[in-house]
């Protein structure tokens, strides 16, 4: 095998074209500025239109970065965020973006390619000492560090009071996922709502989430210690047949395998399903009368438990990274210490929770509208499942997200449906 | 001759040079040779040619109703009728807009929950409870093909009314003299003298349902479990979501050989419909 370097491959399109024509259109590697901020600098951040902070209060919190550094401007990017990993790629080799926000699936990929800059050294000790365990694991590949959380969290479980209380259930039978598909033939049974649950399980990584939460519940694991697909067996297998039942029992709404969560989110507010996993920001929406029609019903808990005694949530933690290929490393560093700081962060505790430990000690988190919702994610921090922290995540994704929708869409036996998946999975891992 | 070169030979021999060694990062420095076995990986692999079986399924069924429907379309704006400007603005609304408004516009009215169609369905009894348009594979893919023939079937009735308008009154008018009805007329002449557009038609729009990307992006993203992952799609995957890029450009070529195969059988077809001159 001949090795040829990038220059070399950029060129031979040239030959192969026309010699020389265009010789300055070469795409440059990784250049690295001087890294200082001296004199105004502009720098260009990547982040997601849906979810957690709104666009504006992301460019409520950059007019307060532009007050504090009057030097540094910041010109902001709003992407779904499905298209946000995507948009990291593409844009690297052009040096893009300065700043990015990305999934905790991605340190993995994104760290091992050389996208992002290693910050382990610019940490303080106070930060390490506050900011919520979990959470670090959005921004740490290999025991290093690219990036500071941002958003924390797992997906929380929420159930309408209101609709239980007509059905006659109690809610100590959301403790258990047996219990809540007691409760769901109740409130079905008892015709409070047609479809009691509902699910984001379009073919996307939404689903991976929710799946997630379950495998962990029924004690499976995505990869066992050696590497090698586990979510075929087990708990990961007793996950999806659970799932497939409630679709069968006309529990799940129908539509679940086509929604992302900003759907559930619609339906739950609307008061078409009594039960969800979604994100914190469904909690405050449902508090708003111009979008919910079930005000002061919705309830966030912790996930309730499978047979094993566990209940994780999946760790749907985000973080703030500096490129590699940013001209200005150190403004784009202020710019992220700037954002995930715990000042700025308890100005925007009603859109999400402060990365920050000591933060929720802060009135505004113990005494205000988030109250409940406080305690059940810091309940819900001790446990989170993570996702496969491997460099080909998404490829990974992919294979189980098929696995799983041809059970569920396609009518494929879920363990035929998973074993498919898993031989593909160990097929990407073992390269 | 430079802007053609910048946005079209120099990707196209980039994708190429790309295909054949081993790409797996945006910003990989050094790269190994690997010849074919990119292509080999490809054509041995059962998905990528469930996705080519996908693509040809949407090619010839969205460009089969574009062709009907326009055929039709272009026979009724050809008649002398009063408002016809208004007839013809309006067929040319829906392939005045970009598909991206056009595929969201859609993916809201297909919406399971909240979708237009299954309301008004609703209302006028014709439904008793809300559809999943797209809840099945198969069935997403014909919808996703229907979406895209709504979206072009005016190019296609343009212009075959353009030809249409072509086609001397007289040679309608010495046929129904000789005693052709209309719908007689209209399978011995008007098809027939179509037959050029028709082909033109035919080439231009398989190349495009071949390709098709942005309406599945928006609309399905490649589900239901893998309905509607054609081979564009495919290939976007394998590229900027996996990093995958030599893959990616393997696939991308194998597209366009399988988009220049297809254009030949349709120039083939062209020159034997104008006696081998074309």
């Amino acid at each position: 095998m001949h090795s040829i370097s990038r220059r070399r491959l950029l060129s031979l399109p040239l030959v192969l074209g026309a010699a020389a024509v265009l010789p300055g259109c070469a795409v440059s590697g990784p250049s690295r500025g001087s890294g200082g901020s001296s004199g105004p600098v502009t720098l260009n951040a990547l982040f997601m239109k849906q979810a957690s902070y709104s666009e504006d209060d992301i460019r409520g919190m950059l007019a307060a970065f532009r007050k504090a550094h009057p030097d540094i401007t910041v010109q902001p990017t709003f992407v779904a965020y499905e298209a946000l990993h995507d948009k990291i790629v593409i844009s690297a080799p052009a040096g893009t973006y300065d700043v990015v926000l990305i999934d905790c699936i991605w340190p993995a990929e994104l760290a091992s390619k050389n996208m992002l800059l290693d910050v382990t050294d610019r940490y303080q000790q106070a930060w390490l000492d506050d900011i919520l365990p979990g959470t670090l694991g959005s921004v740490t590949y290999k025991d290093r560090k690219y990036g500071m959380p941002w958003i924390p969290g797992g997906k929380l479980f929420f159930y309408n009071t209101r609709m239980l209380k007509d059905a006659g259930v109690d809610e100590s039978a959301m403790a258990t996922w047996d219990g809540v598909l007691e409760a769901a033939r109740t409130l079905k049974a008892k015709k409070v709502v047609e479809h009691p649950l509902v699910w984001s399980w379009a073919h996307a990584e939404a689903m991976i989430c929710d799946y997630a939460q379950l495998l962990g519940a029924f004690g499976g694991r995505f990869l066992d210690d050696a590497g090698k697909a586990a979510f075929h067996q087990g708990g990961g297998l007793q996950a999806l047949e659970w799932m497939k039942r409630t679709l069968d029992e006309g529990l799940s709404a129908p539509s679940s395998t086509k929604l992302l969560e900003d759907d559930v989110k619609k339906v739950v507010v609307q008061g078409d399903a009594a039960i969800a996993l979604n994100w914190d920001y469904m909690y405050s929406e449902s508090n708003d009368p111009k979008q919910s029609k079930i005000v002061g019903e919705l309830k966030p808990a912790v996930s309730p438990k499978g047979p094993g005694g566990q209940g994780p949530a999946v760790d749907g933690s985000m973080g703030l990274s500096v490129t590699a290929t940013s001209k200005h490393p150190d403004a784009a560093w202020q710019l992220v210490a700037f954002l995930c700081g715990k000042e700025n962060q308890l100005q925007y505790v009603e859109r999400s929770l402060p990365v920050w430990d000591s933060a929720y000690e802060d009135p505004k988190l113990t005494g205000g509208a988030q109250a409940p919702l406080v305690a059940a994610d810091k309940a819900q921090y001790g446990s989170l499942i993570e996702r496969p922290q491997v460099v080909q995540y998404n490829a990974v994704s992919q294979e189980i997200q098929a696995g799983l929708q041809s059970c569920l869409v396609g009518g494929t036996p879920a363990a035929q449906a998973l074993s498919d998946a898993a031989a593909k999975v160990n097929h990407i891992i073992g390269g | 001759m430079i802007v053609v070169f910048g946005v079209v030979l120099y990707p196209m021999g980039r994708t190429l040079v790309l295909s054949l060694v081993d790409a797996t990062s945006a910003l990989q420095t050094e790269f190994t040779f690997s010849g074919l076995s990119n292509y080999t990986a490809l054509l041995s692999n059962s998905e990528f040619w469930a996705t080519v079986w996908r693509t040809a399924v949407f090619t010839v069924f969205s460009t089969a109703v574009e062709l009907v429907v326009g055929l039709l379309l272009a026979q009724f704006l050809n008649q002398r009728i009063r408002g016809q400007w208004f007839f013809r603005s309006l067929v040319v609304l829906a392939w005045a807009l970009p598909t991206i408004v056009s595929a969201n516009m859609w993916r809201w009215i297909l919406h399971p929950e909240y979708g237009a169609l299954n309301g008004l369905l609703m209302h006028l009894g014709l439904l008793d409870s809300y559809k999943d348009w797209i809840g099945g594979p198969t069935q997403a893919l014909f919808v996703v093909a229907l979406v895209d023939a709504w979206k072009t079937t005016p190019l296609v009735a343009i212009l075959l009314l353009a030809s249409m308008q072509t086609i001397g009154d007289d040679v309608y008018e010495a046929a129904a003299m000789d005693g052709a009805g209309a719908v007689r007329r209209f399978l011995s002449i008007t098809i027939p003298m179509l037959k050029p557009a028709i082909a033109v038609v035919l080439v231009l729009r398989t190349i495009e349902a071949f390709k098709v990307f942005d309406i599945i992006y928006i609309m399905t993203r490649g589900g239901p479990d893998s309905g509607t992952t054609t081979i564009a799609f495919y290939t976007y995957l394998q590229a900027f979501s996996n990093q995958e890029f030599s893959l990616g450009s393997a696939a991308a070529y194998l597209t366009v050989l399988f988009i220049f195969v297809l254009s030949l059988v349709y120039l083939r077809m062209l020159r034997t419909d104008s006696g081998g001159t074309a």
